[in-house]
């Protein structure tokens, strides 16, 4: 369960994010919708820590991401957009990395690593070094290794990008999966297809506000569009005219 | 410390398996130091074996007119060529550098010298031409001996003992030791085995920070359940283990260098058995920990692998300073300056060469001192890492 609660964060003049609030609850899917530079990275690095809200908090499964940091990143397991891997590991070898890191025993590293390598199909190439990966192969080990200590929140940023059509539908599954395990995942696109065909709630973020947060029909009642695109539009639409309003 | 033990572990199998590190490490730094001393080395035993009195050849326009001086010259292992044909080619010779020098006898040298006036003779060298300047010091050398003799010979045809001309006996007497001798070609090695260091960890220091950043694995490592202190500390532990191994490389292939140098015909016999290359390992070794962090630090400000790179070229030469600034003005070993490091390390070692008596406060100083300097860059890495502006 992730709660967000009016954070902001600047960067030099650049007000990037601005009061941006919404709750990731457990046992669902919370998309997080936007066009380019909306601040949907922003706000998700503020979530894994990576950065430090200049107002405002967040807190996943009752650890404050400014206060209890430590704490808040065991709960998270994080797909950074463009994540890299070593190239001088194998996909194995990258994933059993971050399983020590996490702190799992050594006995236990080889089994999880094991059924995580099962668990997202990369067996074929688990054991070839990552140089030279295809995009997919490359989000996948990412995944993986985000998955490897068992997280109970998962994020992650805009992880279909470059995927084809295939990578892209293993990943919807076992998004699903991550889902139906009861997990709660937070993912941010600029895609409204994508986010459709996933998502319970969406958080359409424009201009580092959050302009609407609801389920897809909710969506289609209050921008009084059928079409999802035409919704997305009218929703940031929303937030233009209000700024100027003001 | 389990993190960091795992950060150090994948940081060492991370690297060893890039050839372009190892090739750095392990490599580069212990052959390029040997093979560039071997070259010096060489270059002055050659320039010390020409200095002895090997043949020279002197041209010299006129001989005709001085037979008995030409023999003379020829008793120095000094060949008589033949010279340009008139005077007023020598000049031009000289300059061109078809001679290095030129030894003019006038007609009337012999009869200038029955009437015993100063009998006039001309030697064309070009002072700025270093090649030529070690000919005509030797062509110069040899008239001196020749006139001396011809004045010996003047005042003992008058019944004047030739001695009255010599109210001085100078007596130079050199008391530094073959160990002594060696310490000073030595003195550069010194900055060789700091420079193999620095290279051996530099491609890990760069790879692990702005490498990192570049590939963007940094951010996702960034959050996980580990604190940055630990992340750091284990890659700058890694980068130590490569520094270090890079460094005992070094020492090895020197040692191995100097085992076929003939260095006796300089006249040295550095002292640098083993036992002296294990000192000079853990004399050197708290450096180790200054030079990972040092380029660790300055890696993590760069935004990139290439502009890393640059500024680690910088750091590699640094540490020449202090040892070149003693080097020129030869400065003796001072308490002081066993607070510098890289210059204490070299004070050091250069005594150990020279088989001197070595002062325990002097090591411990220099030992401390820089393992102080070492965990404060360790600690500045750290904060560094703390800061988000980190991610660029």
């Amino acid at each position: 369960m992730i709660t967000v609660n009016d954070i902001h964060k600047s960067f030099g003049k650049v007000h990037a994010v601005r009061g941006v609030s919404f709750a990731a609850p457990d046992g669902k899917i919370t998309g997080l919708l936007g066009p380019n530079g909306a601040g949907k990275s922003t706000t998700l690095r503020i979530l894994y820590t990576v950065l430090n809200p200049d107002r405002g908090t967040a807190v996943i499964d009752g650890a404050d991401v400014v206060t209890d940091s430590l704490l808040a990143r065991t709960k998270i397991g994080a797909l950074p957009h463009g994540a890299g891997l070593y190239p001088h590991l194998t996909a194995r070898e990258n994933v059993a990395y971050y399983a020590r890191l996490c702190g799992l025993d050594k006995a236990e590293i080889d089994d999880r690593v094991a059924e995580i390598v099962g668990m997202l199909d990369i067996e074929d190439f688990a054991d070839r070094r990552t140089k030279g990966f295809s995009q997919g192969q490359r989000t996948k080990v990412s995944l993986a290794r985000a998955l490897v200590h068992d997280p109970q929140n998962i994020i992650l940023d805009e992880p279909t990008n470059g995927l084809d059509v295939m990578a892209t539908r293993s990943l919807r599954r076992l998004i699903l999966k991550l889902k139906d395990d009861g997990r709660c995942v937070l993912f941010s696109s600029h895609v409204m297809q994508e986010v459709a065909a996933l998502c319970d709630d969406i958080c359409i973020i424009a201009n580092g506000q959050v302009a609407i947060d609801d389920s897809i029909d909710g969506i289609r009642q209050r921008t009084g569009e059928d079409d999802l695109e035409e919704a997305f539009v009218a929703a940031i639409q929303m937030v233009g005219n209000a700024e100027e309003d003001k | 410390m389990r993190t960091i033990i795992a950060v150090f572990l994948k940081e060492i199998i991370d690297n060893i398996r890039d050839r372009r590190t190892v090739a750095s490490a392990l490599l580069m730094g212990p052959i390029f130091g040997p093979v560039m001393f071997a070259f010096v080395i060489n270059l002055s035993i050659d320039r010390a074996l020409d200095d002895a009195e090997s043949p020279m050849e002197l041209a010299v326009i006129g001989s005709e007119h001085a037979p008995n001086l030409m023999r003379f010259l020829e008793s120095r292992n000094i060949d008589i060529v033949d010279g340009p044909e008139d005077v007023d080619g020598a000049a031009d010779a000289v300059k061109t550098g078809t001679h290095d020098v030129i030894l003019v006898v006038p007609d009337d040298f012999a009869e200038q010298l029955s009437d015993t006036v100063p009998a006039r003779i001309e030697l064309y060298s070009d002072e700025a031409n270093s090649q030529g300047d070690k000919e005509s010091r030797r062509a110069r050398n040899a008239l001196y001996a020749y006139n001396n003799q011809l004045s010996a010979m003047r005042l003992s045809a008058r019944g004047v003992n030739p001695v009255l001309l010599r109210p001085l006996n100078i007596d130079e007497i050199d008391v530094s030791t073959p160990s002594g001798r060696s310490a000073m070609l030595l003195g550069m090695m010194s900055y060789f085995f700091i420079f193999a260091l620095l290279m051996g960890g530099m491609y890990l220091a760069i790879d692990t920070t702005a490498g990192e950043r570049e590939r963007g694995s940094l951010e996702p490592l960034l959050s996980l359940p580990v604190t940055r202190g630990q992340l750091i500390v284990g890659k700058i532990l890694a980068t130590c283990v490569f520094m270090a191994a890079s460094l005992l490389l070094s020492l090895i292939s020197f040692y191995v260098v100097l085992k076929f140098m003939p260095l006796e015909q300089l006249g040295m016999t550095p002292n640098f058995g083993p036992p002296v290359v294990a000192a000079a390992f853990f004399l050197l070794l708290p450096f180790v920990l200054l030079g990972a962090a040092l380029m660790t630090l300055v890696a993590s400000f760069t935004k990139s692998y290439k502009e890393a790179q640059t500024w680690l070229s910088v750091v590699l030469i640094a540490p020449t300073l202090p040892i070149l600034v003693v080097s020129i003005l030869t400065l003796r070993p001072k308490l002081e300056f066993m607070f510098i490091p890289s210059l204490s390390q070299h004070l050091i070692l250069v005594d150990m060469v020279k088989n001197e008596p070595l002062n325990g406060l002097h090591i411990a100083i220099s030992v401390c001192s820089t393992l102080v300097i070492g965990a404060v860059l360790t600690w500045a890495c750290a904060r560094l890492y703390r800061r988000e502006g980190l991610l660029g």
